[in-house]
């Protein structure tokens, strides 16, 4: 029943559920995310959006429903009951999507070479030398070569969350998550971050987002999730999703609230 | 005033001091050296543990918290041989309370600031695939010790000073080397105000070796 199918989605979230206490957080969400796809997710806060990302690599868990990535269910064990994953088949799992986070999360102790290299040979198995040709790779594609040895303390803010996209993109993972990763940034460092994502997008990498940048959504996704209490309540195309003239209340309100406020 | 500062018999006797403050920094360097072994096991087990672990880890921190360091030493040197069969120095009986007593200082200062690494961090360690052991030993511990190296430092000093106790039970470091001269030479004001400065110089020294340690650990590479 697994993956027969001809064209099976890269990442396959069916019918998940989850409450935290009586407070309904996620209602039987359902998406599928085609390898080389840029997903957007947009929504009011509180809809949902980085519960339902943080899901896809089990930082939270969910109740019901599943979540499958390359036919492989993520948190909980193949087969009939739903049994979580041990913690070590949870951490090989993770390694196989990378995130970026909102407030980049770098390890402080560590240079920006180090925060990629972390990983590379703990979790890869690469050696230091392999991990370090590597780190400086993607420290060059984010155009941070000359800063490999500096501490996050030493990096702007869109320094720091260049380095948090290296760290995730140089682990090969299937998919990348970003989880709003310019909303701590100063509006004139949001656009190299952008820059870098969209690079990336060119590249064919698999995303999924959680962004505010309603402009950069509609240039570089290919399909626009709109989320509202804790459901999917529109999915498309950026221009359908985004059109002033759409019939979806909820969505026309969130839309014409957010152009008031931004524009 | 007829008083007049003699310090010609210190200086006869210094060797006493002297030892007695090489004796003081032995018993302080094992026991934090024992301390710090138990209070990192004790708080990464603490805030693993289910309540049952907590409740008991916590006892230990509050019984040693709220006794007198002194009462326990003469609990372990005098109380304890005579319950159980167990034969040791008054050095080896002091090092064994002064382990168990910064232990349970140090499980508190190791606690708190596994409690204090940002959540964010942990996710990150999760999310590029470290297992829990990998994230232990990779990103809490080093932001830990980070958060905790001032706080650290003070226990240290702290201590330090605590090892002034073993005199009660004839060991003769510091300040029991300094009373044997006060015994033996009566110059009580000149003996207490050397061993006062060895006692400031040798806290002073090392907390400046440790600001420094803070410092490397802060500043960039």
């Amino acid at each position: 029943m697994a993956s027969s199918n001809d064209n099976p989605a890269l990442l396959d979230i069916a019918e998940v559920s989850k409450s935290f206490g009586s407070v309904s957080v996620l209602r039987s969400v359902s998406l599928q995310v085609a390898k080389g796809e840029v997903v957007t997710i947009i929504g009011p806060s509180g809809s949902g959006k980085t519960t339902l990302l943080r899901c896809v690599n089990f930082l939270e868990s969910y109740d019901s429903g599943s979540i499958r990535i390359d036919g492989k269910e993520v948190g909980f064990r193949d087969g009939g009951a739903r049994q979580r994953r041990s913690e070590r088949d949870l951490a090989a799992m993770r390694a196989e999507t990378g995130m970026v986070f909102q407030s980049f999360n770098l390890f402080p102790h560590l240079t920006a070479a180090g925060n990629i290299m972390l990983g590379l040979t703990k979790v890869r198995g690469k050696s230091k030398t392999e991990a370090r040709s590597i780190s400086e790779h993607w420290l060059s594609r984010v155009g941070l070569a000359h800063k490999a040895d500096s501490l996050p303390a030493e990096l702007s803010g869109g320094q720091q969350q260049r380095v948090g996209i290296a760290r995730a993109v140089a682990m090969e993972p299937k998919i990348l998550l970003l989880d709003e990763i310019t909303s701590a940034l100063d509006p004139e460092l949001v656009g190299e971050v952008l820059a870098v994502v969209r690079s990336l997008a060119e590249d064919g990498m698999t995303m999924v987002m959680v962004t505010h940048e309603m402009a950069f959504a509609r240039d570089a996704s290919s399909r626009i999730v709109f989320m509202a209490d804790g459901g999917v309540s529109a999915v498309g195309p950026p221009k359908e999703v985004l059109a002033a003239e759409t019939t979806n209340e909820r969505l026309r309100a969130f839309l014409a609230r957010f152009r008031a406020s931004h524009f | 005033m007829g008083y007049t500062l003699n310090f010609n018999l210190i200086w006869r006797h210094f060797d006493k001091l002297w030892g007695g403050l090489l004796l003081s920094l032995e018993l302080a360097v094992i026991s934090i050296a024992i301390g710090i072994v138990i209070g990192l096991v004790l708080a990464v087990w603490y805030v693993s543990a289910g309540r049952v672990v907590r409740a008991i880890i916590a006892a230990y921190v509050e019984f040693i918290r709220n006794v007198p360091l002194i009462l326990l030493v003469y609990l372990v040197f005098y109380g304890l041989p005579t319950v159980v069969d167990l034969a040791y120095s008054a050095p080896t009986s002091f090092v064994l309370t002064l382990s168990v007593y910064s232990g349970a200082y140090l499980v508190e200062v190791f606690r708190s600031g596994l409690e204090a690494v940002p959540r964010g961090q942990l996710d990150a360690g999760k999310a590029i695939g470290l297992t829990p052991w990998q994230r232990l030993i990779h990103v809490r511990l080093p932001t830990m010790l980070r958060i905790t190296l001032p706080a650290l430092s003070n226990t240290f000093i702290s201590l330090f000073k605590d090892t002034s106790i073993a005199s009660v039970i004839s060991v003769p470091e510091l300040t029991y080397g300094a009373q044997w001269i006060n015994f033996n030479t009566f110059r009580i004001v000149e003996v207490y105000l050397v061993t006062t400065a060895m006692y400031l110089l040798t806290g002073y020294t090392l907390l400046f070796a440790l600001r420094l340690v803070e410092r490397r650990f802060r500043a960039a590479r």
